[in-house]
Order: structure tokens, then sequence, then C-alpha cells
């Protein structure tokens, strides 16, 4: 095959239309990068940190994770190298976008005592505009349930930073251990909802990628950056990539009436069973890219002139979560385990028309005792029998 | 607001080391607007000025460990509105409680040249053993923020707000990268109450349990845990047997009675 020599695409968007897909080779790759930071924005996406893979500033390529990957069980991570220089060869890591759209912890407010009154002043929602570089496709699903809990929810902090921010999408080249988006119909493709979406390409002794352009703002930083038309062969390419990452996932999980199975069978022995492992530690919520729990609290300072309002990550595993007159409405483990595992995989329909779950398998991996709920399912529908009448909830 | 109006507060010291009381010092930037809303009228630390009670507010540190302390307990108790205990050794006896796992006679004959002149009892216990108290403050030592939270609290006359969630949480707030999973290091977060912010993990260490057991403990889950990344009994033994050793459920996690060197579980 006789590479096609590059050909400056013009700025009139013409050739950059939604939909539209191109190569980029890995040697212009630095070129790209420039062409986010000189449109505006502050790019943030993978990088090596404490023995994993995180998301943080990208200042140059050399800060992303190239040449690593994740070996992902239940309960363990462990950096290991790649045989080859990719960019994005690894799977979702400890972090979520969630921590900039929604941050852990947020002042909503402040207030000061005025003569006989007080004032309250609203946080202001301005701040930087990001690009997340390298977005899975069930992180887009998990920014989606967001958007559906805090967007249309009216939170004007969340809504101010989602509208600034970029999605440059990544087709996972490798599922971890603990994926299962193919299950949730969340990926391993990468849908239509992203402003860019690369793939990237290894093949052939030739290291590049291919971009599809999907969204105007994500055109428009592209004007600058050496592309030519895709190629059938590239093409063909990445969708092989894609193929193979679908094969590959390292967890699955059965959606057959689970919403029912769940709902019906609130005293299953499995309840108790996986308490006594579950540590109640909350991290399985706090890694998860949906959960959206927080609790909010007033600050105030010595004087008692000022107070500040504050939200921050809460969880359905904290005794206190629950408390109302003085006293938790869950107040044992097994309750509040299957209180997650009910609301994430079923009552989550009944909330919001879909699933909680997007099969990115962090609350697998993040679990210190490696708790897996794609096996907890499966082990209370091998003995689904064991119903009682659906709305027992005691704790 | 009059001198005669501010709450007194009293801070008073048992078997420990000063560090939990140190705190308070230790907030330089707050600490006059403190001294600005309360009198401080028993401070022997910050000063060698002592007035009486009654105390609107006592912070006690430490443990009971002489029958000298359980009677002094009792007469603080009955001259503070509100007494709110600081630090391990007062919520649950500090690392001295390690002399309720074995025999408080012979080590004061390791330790003493005359041990018929050492008054003491056979316990390190938690000020709550005592008396009643309306606040426990946990940490080796309390955190600032924590125990500014707390004075504040009190004086509004609401409840402090000091979540009794795991360190995990802390954690994954700010970020840090789990030890336990990413690396493969002991830690005793997941069992432990917050506070902290997560000191050790970021600095890529396991969990030590400084502010004890969190509201929800699954310590026989973690043990299984702990050893299955290589720690032998008597490590885990010990990793439960520090500064809050005699909290029941870390007292319980470590065994009753203690495992010589590599005996069983
Ligand atoms: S429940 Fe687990 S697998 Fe599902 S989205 Fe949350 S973290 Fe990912
Ligand atoms: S769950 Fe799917 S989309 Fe997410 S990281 Fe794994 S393979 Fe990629
Ligand atoms: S399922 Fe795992 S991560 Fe979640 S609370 Fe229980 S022990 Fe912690
Ligand atoms: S490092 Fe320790 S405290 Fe932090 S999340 Fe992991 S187990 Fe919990």
């Amino acid at each position: 095959m006789t590479a096609t020599p590059p050909t400056a695409i013009a700025p009139s968007g013409e050739l950059l239309s939604v939909g539209s897909r191109h190569t980029l080779e890995r040697s212009d790759f630095p070129r790209f990068l420039a062409a986010l930071g000189t449109a505006g924005y502050r790019v943030v996406g993978p990088i090596v940190r404490d023995g994993a893979i995180v998301y943080g500033e990208i200042h140059q390529e050399s800060d992303l994770p190239i040449g690593w990957t994740d070996r992902q069980e239940a309960g363990t991570y462990r950096l290991e190298r790649r045989n080859d220089d990719a960019l994005f060869g690894y799977a979702v890591g400890p972090q979520s976008w969630k921590k900039y759209l929604f941050p852990s912890r947020e002042r909503l407010w402040t207030a000061h005592r005025t003569d006989g009154s007080f004032r309250v002043d609203a946080e202001p929602t301005d701040g930087p505009a990001f690009v997340f570089l390298g977005v899975r496709a069930c992180e887009l699903a998990a920014i989606a349930i967001q958007d559906r809990v805090f967007r249309s929810g009216g939170d004007p902090g969340y809504a101010a930073r989602r509208a600034r921010t970029l999605r440059v999408a990544v087709q996972c080249g490798v599922a971890g251990g603990t994926c299962f988006c193919a299950s949730m119909g969340t990926g391993p493709a990468v849908g239509g909802d992203h402003d860019l979406a690369l793939t990237e390409l290894l093949g052939e002794g030739r290291h590049r990628f291919l971009v599809e352009v999907g969204s105007p703002a994500g055109a428009s930083v592209l004007h600058s950056v050496p592309l030519r038309p895709a190629s059938a062969p590239d093409l063909g390419a990445a969708g092989a990539v894609v193929a193979r990452t679908s094969a590959s996932m390292g967890r699955s999980m059965d959606l057959h009436q689970i919403r029912d199975l769940l709902v019906e069978t609130p005293e299953h022995p499995r309840w108790a069973s996986v308490a006594e492992r579950c540590l109640s530690c909350a991290n399985c919520t706090m890694a998860c890219p949906t959960c959206f729990c927080h609790s909010t609290e007033e600050v105030p300072d010595l004087t008692g002139e000022h107070v500040e309002r504050w939200r921050r990550w809460d969880s359905c595993f904290h005794s206190a979560f629950t408390e109302l007159h003085g006293s938790p409405v869950r107040k044992s483990t097994p309750s509040r385990y299957r209180q997650w595992m009910t609301h994430k995989l079923a009552t989550w329909y009944d909330q919001f028309d879909r699933s909680g779950c997007v099969g990115c398998g962090r609350c697998i991996t993040w679990c210190p005792v490696g708790i897996d709920l794609t096996e907890e399912v499966a082990a209370i529908r091998a003995m689904p029998g064991v119903r009682t009448a659906a709305g027992g909830t005691g704790g | 607001m009059t001198a005669a109006a501010r709450p007194k507060l009293g801070i008073f010291k048992f078997a420990s080391c000063d560090g939990c009381q140190l705190t308070l010092l230790d907030c330089e930037d707050e600490l006059l607007p403190v001294a600005d809303r309360v009198e401080i009228a028993d401070f022997r630390e910050a000063s060698s000025a002592v007035l009486d009670g009654p105390y609107d507010l006592a912070l006690v540190e430490g443990s009971i460990t002489t029958p000298g302390d359980a009677e002094r307990i009792q007469a603080i108790r009955a001259n503070a509105r509100h007494l709110v205990t600081i630090g391990a050794c007062a919520t649950a006896g500090g690392i001295q409680a390690l002399r309720n796992f074995a025999d408080v006679r012979e080590y004061t004959r390791v330790v003493y040249a005359r041990p018929e002149y050492i008054r003491t009892v056979a316990t390190s216990t938690a000020i709550g053993d005592h008396v009643p108290v309306d606040f426990e403050l946990r940490g080796c030592p309390i955190q600032k923020g924590q125990l500014l939270e707390v004075i504040t609290a009190f004086l509004g006359h609401r409840t402090p707000n000091v979540p009794t969630e795991s360190v995990c949480v802390e954690c994954k707030r700010r970020g840090t990268v789990c030890v336990l999973v990413a690396r493969g290091t002991p830690c005793l977060g997941p069992v432990t109450q917050a506070g902290c912010g997560a000191l050790c993990p970021s600095f890529d260490r396991g969990c030590y349990g400084c502010f004890g057991p969190q509201d929800s403990p699954n310590a026989p889950s973690l043990r299984g845990k702990l050893l299955e990344l290589g720690m032998d009994p008597p490590a885990v033994h010990r990793i439960y047997r520090t500064f809050n050793a005699n909290a029941p459920s870390f007292r319980a996690a470590a065994g009753a009675t203690d495992v010589p060197a590599g005996g069983g579980p």
C-alpha cells in the first residue's frame, strides 16, 4: 500500500464535518495536544501516579502513560509495561471524570451575618475549560448518567463545568480484567456522544490514530492539526480494535429481568454472606463513576458571623447517611450492600429508565476484599427461588 | 461580649503524652478567636493560671491508670456541664492499655527500681468507662480541624460534625491511589475511622488505625485480607495492638491473648 500524502485540511469545515474520519500520525500527536492548548483548554487525562493510571494535567505527551498498561482483578490492580509504546493501552483506573464535574468537596455558598439579617453569596460557577483526553465508552455513558442527575437536576456548578468541557474519547484497545461494558450495552465501542473519538492503531509497524469528529466544538480544535482522510485499511483496522476488545471482556453480567430478580429477593441469604466479607468502607461507591450521593454540611467559623455550605461525596455504606431522628435507617451491612446493588442494578430503572451501572469494573477492582457485583448477581440468580414479597427493606 | 459571659473551658490531663492538648496550641491562627470566645480556665500546658470551675466545657486527655485518677475524673465530671474526651488515650485507653493484656505488676518490676512506690491499677481505661461523656474525639493525636469543630459546635449548642466513616473515604475524596489494591500494602483504613485525611496512604503507607474503629468495622474480613497479603498472624495481632488496642472491635480483631512470635492465629 502506498501511503496517501498528508493533505492539509482547509479550515472551511468541509472536511471536518461531524462524523468525518481522518488519520493522525503518531509523530503529529504533539501538534494535536498543542492545538487543544491553543484553543484555550486545560487538558486533563491519564498520568501514571502512585502505581496507577489516574487523571491529571497533561502538559506534554510525555505526561501520558506511554507503554504502560494495567492488570486488574477483583481487589487488585498492578501497572505493567506493554511491549509497545501505546499512549492509551490501559483500561480505566481508580479515578473517573466525576472528580472534575462533581468534585469530592465543593463549596456551594457562603453566608454572612449583617445587621439583623444575613446575606447569602452563591459560589461563582466560572473556572477552567477542560479537555477530558482519553474518555472511554463506559465513561461517556457514566457522564450521561450524571448529566441526568445534576444537569437536568438544575445544579449550576455542574452544568457550567460540563458545558465548558470538551470530551476526547478513546476506543478501548484492551479490556480490563474487571470490565463488562459489552454486557451493559455501554461499550467498548464509543457511540456518537462525544466531541472527538480516537482509535489508536499500532499494527503494521505504523503508529497512528483514527480521529472521528463528534461535534462542531471537536472539529474546531482540529484546524491546525495535520490530518488526512482515513484510508479504508485504517478504517478496517479501527473496527478490528473494537471487535477484539469486545471479545476480551474480563467479566459479564446477565441482565435478564434483573430488576425483578433483585427487587423480589430482599431476604436472599446471599445478602448476609456478602456482608460477612463487605467492610462497609465505601470504596466501591467512591470509585463508581455514576454514584452521585453526597451530603451537605454547614461550616460556621468560630465567630459565628460566617457560614459556608459544603457538599461532599457520601455513600449509602455510611450509617450516618441514613440517619433520621438520630438513628440510621440502614443499621446493618447486609442492608447497605443490598441498598447499593439493588439501587444500582434494579431500582435505577424506575428512577432513570436505565441501569445505574456502566460495567467499568471499578467497584470490583478497588474493593479491598474483591467483592464482585457480577458474581453476587450470578449467585442470586442461581437460587432465585428464595423470594419474598417485594418491598421488604428492613435493616 | 463581656468577659463574664464567656463560657469557661477547662483542659485536663490523665495518663497521656500531652500531644492532644498541644494540638490546641498548634491552632496558631485560630487560637486568638478561640481565646476570644471562651475563657480558658484551666490549661496547664499553656499557662499556670488556674480558675475554679464549674466549667462549661471540659476537654479531657489521657486514660485512667491510677486510683487517684479514678477519683479526680469524678470531680471533673461533677464540675463540668459538657465533657469531651480527646485522643486515643481518653477514648480507648491509649497505647498504655497494652497492660490490660498483661500483668502490670510484672511490668513495674521490670521498669522501676522501687516498684513498691508505684500506685497503679491493673488496666488503662477510657474516660467513658468511668463517667458519662458528651462527645469522644478520636485520634492519636487528634486532628486540629476536628478539635476546632468540636469547640465551635459546643459553643453553638449543636452536635459536632465529625464523620464516623472509614479512612478509605478520605483516600478517595483526595484522589489517593489505594495502597492495598495497587501495591498489596496491608492497610487498616477500611476498619478505621476517618479524621487524619488519609495521611499514611498519601505517603504510600498503610493506615495504622490511629483514629480507632469506624462505626461499622468488619475486622474479621480485613484480617483475612491481611493474611492473604502475606502478614503472618502475629503481625496481624500486633497491628491491632497499638493506640486503640482496647477499643472493643480492635481488641477482638487482635485476639484475646497475646500471640508469641511465630505462634498460631
Ligand atoms: S457499579 Fe461498578 S462496574 Fe458498575 S459503573 Fe459503578 S463502578 Fe462501574
Ligand atoms: S468497561 Fe468497556 S469501555 Fe470501559 S474501560 Fe473496559 S472495555 Fe473500555
Ligand atoms: S463492597 Fe467492597 S468496596 Fe464496597 S463497601 Fe464493601 S468492602 Fe468496601
Ligand atoms: S489505602 Fe487504605 S485507607 Fe486508603 S482506600 Fe486503600 S484500604 Fe482504604
